[in-house]
């Protein structure tokens, strides 16, 4: 009986495997395959589902204006998890198996890291949507990235405060066990500075904390024009609300991490005459925008937040180089990715030496417990 | 530092202190009684914050719907305090009775471990249950905030309802220790249980009223943290809870008048600590607990007892 079970088990994975192989060889030569990695459940679902429909959009509008290279665009979509071994078996599959020319993903730091070695050796080049550590592109050189990386959310921060907000005394709370807030302060004072401001106080919190009086009281104190808040939405409601209540009413400055909902449970009213930096807004008036709002809506009846329009940008940044390159060759398309110019959704994109772009950012202002676009912030 | 900010870091410190002592005066009370440092006391504080953050999602202004919203406010504000004080209460004597209690006569460390189990259980129990979840959540402002300046300093409402409360609950609670039959019991437990048993005082009675009075007072700190620092989660207790019971250890533990004055040191020196370097504030708020320590080492308005041979 023990014996029986054992052999099918060992037949059943023998054919198994015979089976994947023949798969894994199929050639189609009428299509071009893409990959795609994202989380579409576990902790970070939402950021999976927008990716995807994103980079199927995209793919859709090339398919009907007759695909690249002749050939059509066949989509494969992976659910990473938000797991990292998850991711780097996705990203093997995706790889050897299905045989992509190149994969857009995946949207957390942690998941593109593990996927980016096994691109990089395979010479299958990637093109993440939203993961902001700068350690990603740096795995190697067929790794590309559609958003803006950390640091330079900072620097945008501070030429908003300074020459939008004309603000010449700056003060900085941060969390100091976080690099993502403590990167945004750091580049923020030096640009601040750069540009001519002075950053009366550059203070520090722990990571946890619910009272940042007495930072505030001394920032305060040195009659600051603008704060700049560099934390996630639920750290900066409770210091935009302990900065009013010590009697600042100036403007407050943010980044991405502001981007939620509950920014306005937290912070209420506090949170008014707010600005914080973004990927992208939907309400920007640029028509690439509006007709990606749009078609976005049509479709999937929902409006899109960052995540999708970046995958959107992404796929077009791949398209866009494959068609260029002429080929699928991996040493041309990477080739042709790094001479990349191209108008999308979250704009004019370029990639610097190190592969990240340089391109706009967005500023969000909240109004009466909205988002509403400010301002579009070149580098 | 000019005087009009020094002023402002007091004030700052002072609201935190108050907040501290009320959880402090809880360990040092269960301390004191049964020598037992009980770690689930922040998650008492905890427990407190939701049951007044359920409490305002449940009957909200609806109930007081003919009343003037200051009225309204005032008896909202009135059942949140009694709310919070029952739960962290409820709660205080449910982990006694089913955690502590069948551990009174084994080696004290057996009850400290589960002390810790409790908090652990608590929390994650809590951020498990799907009413409550480990998301943060905003706390209502049910009170309109209002700022007074006082100079160039700003104290707001919020400021004088927590050293309000917890000055008052403060003065109720020495004169329940001073004047009342229970205070005299548990004061009388706290010197020599033993002497205590045989003079006819029902300890395990005592020892519940302890634990109803320190976990009312952590509920109401509970209240107040919502209010002044409106974001809610399961592991808010934690460092509170942690530094309160480093405040109880700076002013003796098992001292009443100690906890609040160690929580008022703790507070004052965390602000100003944090405002001279804000990357080190903490380090130098601990470090002065360590000094105060190595040179008083039953903490400063504790007794020196001599260990009994």
């Amino acid at each position: 009986m023990k014996r029986t079970s054992k052999l099918i088990y060992i037949v059943s994975i023998a054919i198994l495997i015979i089976g994947l192989s023949f798969f894994g060889c199929k050639k189609q030569s009428n299509e071009i395959l893409i990959g795609g990695v994202g989380p579409v459940t576990g902790e970070a679902a939402t950021f999976g589902q927008s990716i995807r429909e994103g980079c199927e959009l995209a793919i859709l509008e090339w398919n009907q204006n007759g695909g690249v290279l002749g050939k059509q665009i066949k989509f494969i979509y992976q659910d990473d998890k938000g797991d990292p071994t998850e991711a780097a078996t996705v990203w093997t599959k995706l790889i050897t198996q299905d045989k992509v020319v190149g994969i857009v993903g995946t949207a957390m730091s942690k998941c593109s890291l593990a996927g980016a070695p096994i691109s990089q050796q395979n010479k299958v080049p990637m093109v993440t949507p939203t993961s902001t550590n700068p350690k990603v592109t740096e795995v190697g050189d067929y790794i590309f990235r559609a958003c803006f990386i950390d640091p330079f959310q900072g620097t945008v921060g501070a030429k908003f405060a300074y020459e939008n907000l004309n603000a010449r005394k700056a003060g900085v709370i941060f969390d100091v066990g976080n690099d993502y807030t403590k990167g945004l302060a750091e580049f923020f004072r030096d640009k601040f500075t750069e540009l001519g401001g002075t950053v009366v106080a550059f203070e520090a919190h722990p990571t946890g904390t619910t009272d940042f009086k007495a930072q505030l009281t001394k920032i305060i104190s040195n009659k600051p024009d603008v704060i700049y808040i560099p934390d996630y939405y639920n750290d900066a409601g409770l210091i935009a609300k302990q900065a009013r209540e010590l009697g600042f009413n100036g403007p407050l400055v943010g980044g991405d991490g502001w981007d939620s909902p509950d920014l306005f449970k937290i912070g209420g009213t506090a949170i008014e005459n707010g600005f914080f930096t973004n990927h992208f807004s939907k309400d920007d008036p640029r028509p690439i925008v509006q007709e990606f709002v749009k078609k976005y809506q049509e479709k999937y009846n929902k409006v899109p937040d960052a995540f999708a329009a970046l995958a959107y940008d992404s796929m077009y940044i791949l398209l866009d180089a494959i068609k260029r390159a002429g080929s699928t060759d991996p040493e041309k398309m990477k080739q042709a990715l790094m001479e990349t110019n191209i108008n999308v959704v979250s704009g004019l994109i370029t990639f610097d030496k190190n592969r990240n772009p340089v391109k706009p950012a967005v500023i969000i202002a909240v109004k009466n417990g909205q988002q509403v676009y400010q301002a579009t912030v070149n580098p | 530092m000019n005087l009009d900010t020094i002023l402002q870091q007091i004030f700052n410190g002072l609201q935190l202190g108050s907040i501290y002592a009320l959880i402090a005066l809880g360990y040092t009370m269960v301390y004191g009684i049964i020598r037992l440092i009980n770690f689930a006391h922040g998650d008492f504080y905890m427990i407190g914050a939701y049951a007044s953050y359920g409490l305002f999602s449940a009957i909200g202004a609806t109930l007081f719907f003919g009343l003037p919203a200051n009225q309204a406010t005032i008896i909202m504000f009135i059942i949140s305090i009694l709310g919070s004080m029952a739960a962290g209460g409820a709660i205080a004597i449910i982990a006694n009775q089913f955690a502590y209690k069948p551990l009174r006569n084994k080696p004290r460390l057996s009850a400290l471990i589960t002390a810790m189990g409790v908090s652990m259980f608590l929390e994650y129990f809590f951020s498990a249950l799907p009413v409550i979840g480990p998301s943060y959540r905003g706390f209502p402002e049910i009170i309109k905030k209002q700022l007074f300046p006082i100079g160039n300093a700003v104290i707001s409402n919020y400021f004088l309802i927590d050293v309000g409360v917890a000055v008052s609950l403060m003065i109720l609670l020495t004169l329940i220790v001073k004047y009342t039959k229970i205070g005299k019991a548990m004061r009388a437990v706290s010197l020599d249980k033993d002497a205590a048993k045989l003079m006819g005082i029902n300890i395990e009675s005592v020892i519940t009223v302890t634990f109803l009075i320190g976990g009312a007072f952590a509920g109401v700190a509970g209240l107040l943290a919502g209010l002044t620092y409106p974001r809610i989660y399961p592991y808010m207790g934690i460092l509170p809870g942690l530094k309160a019971f480093v405040a109880a250890v700076l002013g003796g533990i098992g001292n009443i008048p100690g906890a609040v004055l160690g929580s008022y040191i703790m507070g004052i020196a965390e602000t100003f600590a944090t405002a001279i370097n804000s990357l080190i504030g903490e380090g130098i708020a601990f470090a002065i607990l360590i000094i105060v320590l190595l040179v008083r080492p039953q903490g400063l308005l504790g007794e020196k007892i001599a260990d009994k041979v």
